[in-house]
């Protein structure tokens, strides 16, 4: 790493649309000094896919690169149609809880199953931000929200475990409160193939703390990081003292077959079945 | 295994047909749903496409396989999906999207009997104002209406190369019966095809959403830094969700580089349209009765014109307002409620009188026997 990190040499020149304290921020810096840490001087190896919700702003238009911005919960479909076709890139696929497992819940659990070679970062703010703060399948139980001004009725979803579940090859959860972490684990999802999954539990101050009772951006960090317990320290944990933690680190890493290595060996096999022919 | 076909005639499936266009118009890349009458398309690009080096996926639903048609189309690659109403509906939002993004790609859409399941397996023409207003907001659909296996073949290609030459989504509204149905089909020799590429750009260029009326078309790993979006954006794909100028310069740029073509982009038969006493609007499936009811016409001393809808979207008004200034009357077969009649009727302005002839319901075709007894009636009520 000869030349020091400077973010600006990855971003367009044009103002950035977060609120002041928004955890989005933290998440595109980590990924950006990851890039920069794996001697990548520019992002032109890379295609960001992203689809509706704040966190989607991360790579687009804001990532000097290529950057798809789709519709919401549908960055997985169109970065499997962009991966399949050019598989010597590097696809990354940014968005929120609402985008990836709320509506576009079904096509993250068929590119886990199917390893589709692409490296998925959901920023998981626990709820609808940029619609003014709406409950979302992550939000935490009796958790007061726009839309669940009573307290939320419903339990939220782990998405990494359902990840794991699902087939992926490297699953991790980490807080914006554990930066450095987070960034390592970027390193290492961008350096193997396959289905990768990373859950950063993001704060947004002003569509969810401030209803959810916390006074700043700090309590909300303070929160998670007093709440953190690692997957080791879990294990050990019955279900519902679980409930009020943050699991954080890797829940898998593991090899199969990816879908790049599956589809271009059928491919290759049917060249073969009509040469014989 | 059978090699790609060079000239010759075959006896072919309509869907079959579509497939085999769709590889000889340079598509590469094909995701889809299962989804009758539509299947046979997913099945036969399934076993084809990896013989051309080419990649056909079975996705989750029809919103993820039109979304991976197009990131595939980004790739500078041709792509398609087929589906049927259901699947159609799906894709709706996605097809918006190709629009304001300008994804050239094909959507097949092998019309059935709707509203909702209907009845899955039984020909409908239901979904002709789906094709033009389907997703929302302001926008201009192309979509066309094969009527025989051979055109079935013939308009899958048109369909890339409108796609590839507007840079916009291209539907090819296909029906049941001309899916499903098997007739002799004569394939052009490769080299007598007409094929169209999107335009790339040169390596300086910036402005891939504006300026031009078609601008070019980057892909992505190109080194372009390319920003798509369905967002409104400027020419740079940089979003602009406030400015009301940014937003009117582009709907209203993306409608006019189809709306100021229509000439070039619209294909319709014609038969007497100056001269004839009962004319005839008609497409698809349906049409196959005019030539006949025509006939049976003719001996009982009635002249029957008549306009053909290959193109059905943008409206071929041209062609319908001759009609309408020499017919006494027009009528309008279709298998549905009056989607086309309405068009019809509009262009007509008054001119002349536009009579609807609709059947539903258990794919049964409305016969030329039917079709002559309207002429007939038609004349007598005079």
């Amino acid at each position: 790493m000869s030349e020091p990190f400077s973010i600006r040499q990855y971003l367009r020149p044009i103002p950035l649309p977060f609120c002041p304290g928004c955890g989005g921020l933290t998440v595109m810096n980590e990924f950006l000094k990851a890039t920069h840490e794996l001697g990548h001087k520019n992002l032109s190896n890379f295609v960001f896919c992203s689809g509706i919700g704040c966190s989607s702003w991360i790579p687009s238009p804001h990532f000097m690169a290529d950057s798809v911005h789709t519709l919401h919960g549908r960055s997985i479909p169109v970065a499997t149609g962009i991966k399949l076709l050019r598989p010597d890139l590097n696809v990354v696929v940014f968005g929120g809880d609402g985008d990836i497992v709320g509506i576009g819940l079904s096509h993250f659990i068929h590119a886990a199953r199917r390893n589709l070679d692409i490296l998925v970062i959901m920023v998981n703010n626990m709820v609808y931000g940029m619609t003014g703060g709406q409950v979302a399948p992550t939000t935490p139980f009796k958790t007061k929200t726009t839309t669940t001004p009573y307290g939320s009725f419903e339990h939220p979803l782990d998405a990494a475990k359902l990840a794991v579940a699902a087939g992926a090859c490297y699953v991790s959860r980490w807080t914006t409160a554990h930066p450095n972490e987070l960034k390592d684990s970027i390193k290492k999802a961008l350096k193997i193939q396959g289905f990768r999954f990373i859950e950063a539990v993001s704060q947004c101050p002003t569509a969810f703390g401030r209803r959810a009772g916390f006074k700043d951006v700090g309590e909300m960090i303070k929160w998670f990081k007093e709440n953190a317990i690692t997957v080791k320290q879990a294990e050990g944990l019955k279900e519902e003292k679980l409930t009020e933690k943050i699991v954080v680190g890797e829940f898998v890493q593991r090899q199969r077959p990816t879908l790049v290595e599956t589809i271009y060996k059928t491919i290759e096999e049917a060249q073969k079945e009509i040469e014989k022919n | 295994m059978r090699k790609s076909p060079e000239t010759n005639a075959y006896f072919w499936q309509g869907n079959e047909a579509c497939a085999e266009a769709a590889l000889s118009a340079g598509c590469r890349f094909f995701a889809g749903y299962p989804i009758t009458p539509a299947s046979e398309i997913a099945e036969h690009l399934s076993k084809r496409l990896p013989q051309v080096e080419g990649i056909a996926i079975q996705m989750e639903d029809e919103l993820a396989s039109i979304g991976a048609v197009v990131g595939a189309s980004w790739t500078g690659n041709k792509a398609m999906t087929a589906t049927s109403g259901p699947g159609f509906d799906l894709m709706q939002e996605t097809i918006g999207w190709a629009f304001m993004t300008e994804t050239p790609c094909v959507i097949v859409d092998v019309q059935r009997a709707g509203p909702s399941t209907g009845q899955a397996t039984k020909c409908g023409q239901g979904d002709v104002m789906q094709s033009r207003w389907g997703t929302h907001g302001d926008y201009s659909a192309i979509a066309l209406s094969p009527n025989s296996v051979q055109e079935m073949f013939e308009l899958t290609i048109k369909a890339f190369n409108l796609a590839e030459k507007y840079r916009t989504p291209v539907i090819l509204l296909a029906d049941e019966v001309i899916a499903h149905m098997r007739e002799r089909i004569t394939v052009p020799s490769s080299e007598s095809i007409e094929i169209i590429n999107r335009r790339k750009p040169k390596s300086d260029e910036k402005a891939f959403f504006g300026l031009k009326e078609i601008p070019p078309m980057p892909s992505v790993g190109e080194g372009f830094n390319i920003a798509v979006t369905g967002s409104t954006h400027n020419e740079y794909g940089i979003r602009f969700t406030a400015d009301p100028m940014v937003h009117r310069q582009l709907v209203e740029r993306l409608n006019n580089k189809i709306q100021k073509h229509v000439e070039e982009i619209v294909e319709v038969e014609t038969c007497s349209i100056d001269d004839c006493q009962i004319g005839i609007v008609s497409f698809g499936c349906t049409s196959r009765a005019i030539y006949e009811a025509a006939e049976i016409a003719e001996t009982k001393g009635i002249k029957v014109g008549y306009v053909r809808l290959k193109t059905i979207w943008p409206f071929p008004e041209k062609a319908v307002r001759q009609l309408a200034e020499t017919a006494e009357k027009i009528i309008v077969p279709e298998m549905n409620l009056r989607q086309i009649f309405y068009e019809v009727q509009r262009v007509a302005n008054g001119l002349t009188e536009v009579i609807p002839l609709n059947k539903i319901g258990g794919g049964e075709l409305i016969t030329p026997e039917e079709l002559f007894e309207k002429i007939q009636g038609s004349v007598k009520n005079e």
